[in-house]
């Protein structure tokens, strides 16, 4: 269970608000466009305006906000080291020293930058993700992708491949428990034990997984032949997406929004 | 009393949109040297309550998992010892096999509890022999090139081969050839012979009919209904409105009491029903002489 529940990948909460009724195309081009224009906010200032329209934005997707906090953990570490570093390795004028370590004004000011750029972009993510299902959001790939056909892209290919990945996660995932079950039932400690022997233990968890996944594929492969698939196939799609006034809306105040402040503050 | 499970409740994914009461309340006890089915239809809380008893499932609160008198829960239970005494066999267990060689697949489990060379070698002779294996035949075949049955047998002798007082088994012989069903099942009875304690999940009627004593049946995380088999297999209309079905046999013998009257029906044992239905047969007269 405890694997499970520290991704956020694929899991779409269903609340039927606002923010889930939009054209996942709008929110997939809208989270790219502001995952830019974090980086080009260049004061604090800009960046609380943002952190709070990102909330109002939370908060309308009716999505409890716990689930945006669990998307952090994975990349907790990786907040905690590049804060560190920034704070402590950072030339300036120094406004706290401990022996050898000293605290500068513009060290304390990137990591402060570096931590809100990181909260933001794994919110916006987290917005996309949880507010559209993955079927909404491969559909919105595909199309995003496919003026890139003429130049040998298979869009069509490429958000297949995608659909199947992300359909797939969860179930790995569960397996993955169920191992780590099985071989603890024999005997396997997860838990104590040196790098090397947690290595060690990954053997009998790797070994079965991944020889279930592969004949999982080929499972998979035969029924979608089965079902007369076809690479580079025309296909069309059970539902098709249309732009609404909603979209329209939303786009406008989005991009006014955050142009606003990213090219102001 | 070897395990008692009482009153335990359990929650998938406690907080969330997605939390599911998957256990409700359950009290079970399991006495030494029995076999005890577990039964109830998918999402019953069968797998759950089974990964409680060896503490793969830690309980919330104290005292609900007691095996031999130790707290599941307790901080300072050395789970290891609790896994080595409750054996636990998953369903489809040879998913779990990662091995080279058999040998090699069914010594994983003694040697992770820091058993002696000598000691796991003879472990897993005994062990393949409980499951109908020949030692010198399989033991540097590799366990990917064998059949579902074997493949079932070898994971079987995974968890034997730890020398469990407590076997669990999920759904022993779900996806099986019938015959290799009905050696599994003779397998399981010949080791619970040799004092070994077996409970036994499945969804299978006719095979928890012939092998399991007493019964548990669970329905929506709760039980539902549990006695010897004899008892929980005459309640039909409970068991009917619990979307389970009947072994073969309580059908025949029912359908035949409620023609003839005066059968039966709780009788499991084929030959003895048999008898049944010859004796029923025998008092309508008719057939009287074609039986003599």
């Amino acid at each position: 269970m405890e694997i499970k529940n520290s991704l956020t990948i694929g899991q779409y909460i269903p609340t039927g608000s606002i923010i889930h009724r939009l054209d996942p195309r709008t929110k997939l081009i809208l989270v790219l466009l502001f995952m830019v224009m974090v980086f080009l906010v260049k004061s604090i200032l800009g960046y609380i305006l943002l952190f709070m329209f990102i909330l109002i934005l939370i908060v309308m997707s009716k999505v409890q906000i716990k689930y945006f906090i669990r998307g952090l953990k994975p990349i907790l570490i990786l907040i905690i080291f590049t804060v560190v570093l920034q704070l402590f390795f950072t030339r300036g004028s120094p406004i706290f020293t401990l022996g050898p370590l000293v605290i500068t004004k513009e060290g304390v000011y990137l990591a402060v930058f570096i931590l809100l750029r990181l909260v933001l972009l794994v919110f916006s993510s987290s917005l996309l993700t949880l507010t559209t299902s993955p079927m909404e959001l491969t559909n919105a790939l595909e199309y995003v992708l496919a003026p890139f056909k003429f130049i040998g892209l298979p869009s069509g290919e490429i958000s297949m491949m995608m659909t199947i990945a992300l359909r797939f996660i969860p179930t790995i995932l569960e397996e993955t428990d169920r191992l780590i079950k099985a071989q603890s039932a024999r005997g396997v400690d997860f838990e104590s034990g040196g790098l090397l022997k947690k290595i060690k233990n990954m053997v009998p968890i790797l070994v079965p997984l991944f020889i279930s996944a592969f004949r999982r594929a080929d499972d998979l492969a035969i029924a979608m032949e089965a079902r007369c698939f076809q690479v580079g196939a025309k296909r069309t799609h059970l539902k098709e997406l249309k732009f609404g006034r909603l979209d329209y809306t939303f786009t406008l105040i989005f991009i006014t929004v955050v142009t606003t402040v990213s090219l102001l503050f | 009393m070897p395990i008692v499970v009482k009153n335990l409740t359990f929650i998938y994914d406690e907080g969330f949109i997605f939390a599911k009461k998957a256990l409700d309340n359950v009290s079970i006890n399991i006495e030494e040297g029995e076999i005890v089915g577990i039964i109830g239809h998918t999402g019953s809380g069968k797998s759950t309550l089974v990964q409680h008893l060896n503490g793969l499932i830690k309980p919330k609160n104290p005292n609900s998992v007691i095996v031999d008198g130790v707290d599941i829960c307790d901080a300072k239970t050395n789970l290891k010892e609790i896994r080595q005494k409750v054996g636990l066999v998953f369903q489809y267990p040879e998913m779990q096999l990662f091995e080279e060689t058999v040998e090699k697949e069914v010594a994983f489990g003694p040697k992770n509890l820091g058993i002696s060379d000598e000691e796991i070698q003879m472990r897993v002779k005994e062990a393949l022999e409980m499951v109908s294996l020949d030692f010198d035949k399989y033991k540097d075949r590799s366990p990917f090139l064998l059949s579902g049955g074997e493949k079932r047998r070898i994971a079987i002798a995974g968890i034997l081969a730890m020398k469990p007082k407590y076997l669990i088994l999920d759904e022993p012989t779900a996806g099986l050839d019938p015959w290799v069903r009905i050696e599994i099942l003779k397998e399981l009875q010949s080791i619970n012979n040799k004092s070994t304690t077996i409970v036994i999940v499945s969804h299978d009627m006719d095979e928890i009919s012939k092998i399991a004593k007493r019964i548990y049946v669970l329905s929506n995380g709760c039980v539902a209904l549990n006695g010897t088999s004899k008892y929980v297999f005459s309640q039909f209309d409970k068991i009917k409105e619990l979307g389970l079905s009947l072994p073969q046999i309580t059908e025949i013998l029912y359908l035949l009491n409620s023609k003839f009257g005066e059968v039966d029906y709780t009788e499991l044992d084929i030959s003895k029903a048999v008898n049944e239905i010859l004796m029923a047969l025998n008092r309508k007269g008719k057939w009287k002489s074609k039986i003599a």
